[in-house]
């Protein structure tokens, strides 16, 4: 009972703050169906690379585009690598970005970065080059795989690269006029950024032909440049396959969802879910009684739990995901409906309350053990489907449903068996007829 | 008392009609539209779109100026307070704002995109050969566990199967359901069309293991001598339980169908279905089915048969 009571308290506190601040961001973290916002899915032309280190390519990808967000000054981005069939794909949802046309601008390009040096008025242009009478742009395509983070003999980090043929001519024809100037790193139209907001622009301070270091880097920029330069080698465009032709820029999947509609179906969820709630709520009293009411307080602790776990975790809400909490509600009396009815049963059969109330937990053990299994089973081959489609509200569906089934069996075992142990043991209420029985005599006589 | 098991036969023959129905709505829609069912942008590729007017406009004035402005093919769907959800072959999200655009002018309100969707035609294959597998690896799974769970019982693969045959049969009504409305009404099927089947083939099981596990405990305990009266004993003593928690459920359930909103209907619907069918099959079929084998009784599978004495 004081465990139930510090869990229920402790599910109570961490849930309250979502009174104040409804399911913003200090409360439940929602999904962009709820909260409004963008989702791209895109397949990877890896065509150019060898098979061997796709991975290493494409957290390097995964970084570039994280970057890119990072820049359009999204809270929370999420980005993810599937891997599917040998295809990659990459995941990104943009939580409050409803203009969806600038989200993909950002993201849909391509990887490579590009060295820019300052013009006469102080723009940024292409660091370019000749070589073989070609005037090429110096970019991380001219990195030779090898670069690394090494440190110096003051424990400063270094980042340490070499370029291939080609690179090498354009740097040093690059380094000899930029002697003393900046050179930037650009992705995209955006410089690179350092972790306290200045522009990574190290200065020339000797001829680079084939080996060069950049010193003056903390060791969080070294590893993420060393990382993007590394990813940046080889153009990996984002797109997706048709038939055997690439299409770059288009996305698999799409979805903008304005935060208007997200609002209004978390308002008709919480409509639906308060009157549905209601009448099971009714049902569970008249129908049961006194353990009706024990089961309504147990479905209290159950909600509120539930809630606490969503928050906690943190798990993100989406509307079908909302939906699934909801409809768990109602299966979540399962377990008590039918420890119940084997408790009816045991009272009828002439035992006394107390004991009939631990055969029914004890018999109705095994039914509610066996039977929400199966949920699990279709649960997990739900969150396997969902990570094969771009779909992502499916795998919100399952986990909360598997969650909401596996809390359940829990709340029926622990809290109304401890609530209704503690109201038998306190000798309050001993009638049958509270227990929806109507006496052992005339039940048996109906029987 | 509910004699369950002596009136098999008519439970059987109400499944049957069900399915056949089903199958004519399959057959049918796969002569008229090509397709089983009707595929909505997860698994033909295509745009889906929510478009809220203020004030609001008739869905056939909607419907006028789509077809004038070329996309005849577009399926249209009341949301109601204005809302239309509207699915069409793919365009981009330009091409969307630009038709929005055009709708506002053309019947005089203000449109807000509030949902764009797009699913590429390229992963509609994937997706149906992903669900497909979903559903028989789940099927599959579910046998498996049954036949570990009764494993102590006399052929234990007796009572996985009779469970996976309700349940495939609960499946196919459903199917059979949105076939039928896919057909009459345009109800495209949707991602979240498989996330609710599978949904239902975790509930059916739950319902028909309760059955089951009632049975395993009566027969252990020997009352009856014959496995029919067993069986039916069995329901009697579930038959509250089962009723009831399809009835919390289905409160819920209704609630969300009716209150919840547009883009859940069709979702709910499965799962309110399921509820519906779960129930049944769990309460007539599925106990019955174990019956029927263990009597060898098969003709009563074809109620229209000539009755074996």
């Amino acid at each position: 009972m004081i465990f139930i009571l510090v869990l229920f308290g402790f599910a109570l506190w961490s849930v309250v703050p979502l009174d104040r601040n409804t399911l913003g961001r200090e409360g439940l973290r929602l999904g962009l169906d709820l909260a409004g916002g963008s989702y791209l899915v895109y397949q990877a032309d890896l065509s150019e690379t060898e098979s061997g280190n796709r991975d290493d390519i494409m957290e390097g990808v995964k970084g570039v585009v994280e970057r890119r967000i990072n820049a359009l000054g999204v809270t929370e981005p999420v980005v993810e690598i599937q891997k599917h069939e040998g295809q990659y794909n990459i995941v990104i949802q943009l939580p409050g970005i409803a203009d969806i046309e600038k989200a993909k601008e950002m993201v849909g390009l391509f990887t490579v970065l590009e060295f820019r040096e300052q013009d006469a008025s102080g723009n940024w242009t292409p660091a370019t080059g000749t070589v073989n009478n070609e005037t090429l742009a110096l970019s991380s395509r001219y990195f030779k795989e090898n670069t690394s983070i090494a440190t110096d003999q003051f424990g400063k980090p270094l980042l340490v690269f070499e370029w291939d043929q080609a690179g090498a001519q354009l740097s040093e024809q690059i380094t000899t006029r930029l002697l003393g100037k900046q050179l930037a790193i650009f992705l995209g139209d955006e410089p690179l950024r350092g972790e306290e907001g200045h522009i990574i622009a190290p200065v020339v301070q000797a001829v680079i032909t084939d080996k060069g270091q950049i010193e003056g880097l903390s060791l969080a920029d070294a590893t993420e440049l060393k990382d993007l330069l590394n990813a940046g080698r080889i153009d990996v465009p984002l797109g997706r396959w048709v038939d055997e032709e690439f299409d770059p820029s288009v996305p698999l999947y799409e979805r903008t969802v304005d935060a208007t509609l997200g609002a209004d179906s978390i308002r008709k969820s919480i409509t639906a879910a308060g009157i549905g709630i209601v009448l099971l709520l009714i049902f569970m009293l008249v129908y049961y009684r006194l353990p009706g009411l024990v089961a309504c307080l147990s479905l209290g602790v159950y909600g509120v739990v539930l809630l606490a776990i969503f928050k906690l975790v943190p798990i993100t809400l989406t509307l079908p995901g909302l939906a699934g909490f909801i409809v768990s509600l109602g299966m979540a009396v399962d377990a008590n409906v039918l420890i119940f009815e084997r408790t009816k049963e045991e009272l009828r059969g002439g035992r006394t309350l107390a004991a009939a109330v631990e055969a029914g937990f004890n018999r109705a053990w095994t039914a509610i053990r066996d039977s929400n299994i199966t949920t699990f089973i279709a649960c997990i081959v739900l969150f396997w489907l969902g990570g094969t489609l771009g779909a992502f509200m499916v795998r919100g569906f399952a986990l909360i449903l598997f969650i909401g089934v596996a809390l359940s069996m829990f709340t029926a075992i622990t809290v109304t068996r401890t609530f209704l142990r503690l109201i038998i043991g306190s000798q309050v209420v001993t009638k049958p007829a509270a227990y929806g029985v109507a006496s052992v005599q005339t039940a048996r006589n109906t029987k | 008392m509910i004699d369950f098991v002596g009136q098999k036969r008519w439970f059987f023959l109400v499944s049957w009609i069900l399915i056949i129905i089903g199958l004519a709505a399959i057959i049918i829609s796969q002569i008229q539209l090509g397709t089983p069912l009707r595929l909505g942008p997860d698994f033909a590729g295509g745009t889906s779109m929510t478009l809220q007017f203020s004030p609001a406009v008739e869905q056939s004035q909607l419907r006028e100026e789509m077809s004038r402005l070329g996309y005849d093919e577009a399926t249209i769907q009341n949301a109601g307070e204005g809302n239309f959800i509207i699915h069409t072959q793919e365009i981009t999200s330009d091409e969307a704002t630009e038709l929005k655009d055009e709708l506002a002018t053309a019947l005089n309100a203000q449109v807000e995109l509030t949902d764009y969707y797009l699913a590429s035609a390229t992963v509609g294959a994937a997706t149906t050969r992903s669900a497909l597998i979903a559903v028989i690896v789940a099927a599959i799974a579910m046998l498996f566990y049954i036949v570990w769970a009764f494993r102590r019982m006399p052929k234990p693969l007796r009572w996985g199967s009779c469970a996976v045959i309700a349940l495939i049969h609960n499946v196919f009504i459903i199917v059979g359901v949105f076939s039928f409305l896919g057909w009459l009404a345009g109800v495209e099927i949707d991602a979240l069309f498989i996330t609710g089947l599978l949904t239902v083939v975790g509930y059916s099981v739950n319902n028909i293991v309760v059955v089951f596990d009632r049975i395993r405990e009566n027969v252990s305990r020997h009352v009856r001598s014959d496995f029919a009266e067993t069986v039916n004993d069995s329901l009697i003593d579930t038959l509250a339980r089962c009723l009831n928690t399809a009835l919390t459920t289905l409160f819920v359930l209704l609630a969300l169908f009716l209150f919840g909103g547009a883009t859940i209907h069709y979702f709910v619907l499965v799962l309110l279905l399921g509820v519906i069918i779960g129930t049944y099959s769990s309460v007539c079929i599925a106990g019955q089915l174990l019956v029927v084998w263990e009597k060898g009784n098969w003709s009563a599978l074809l109620p229209w048969a000539k009755k074996a004495v």
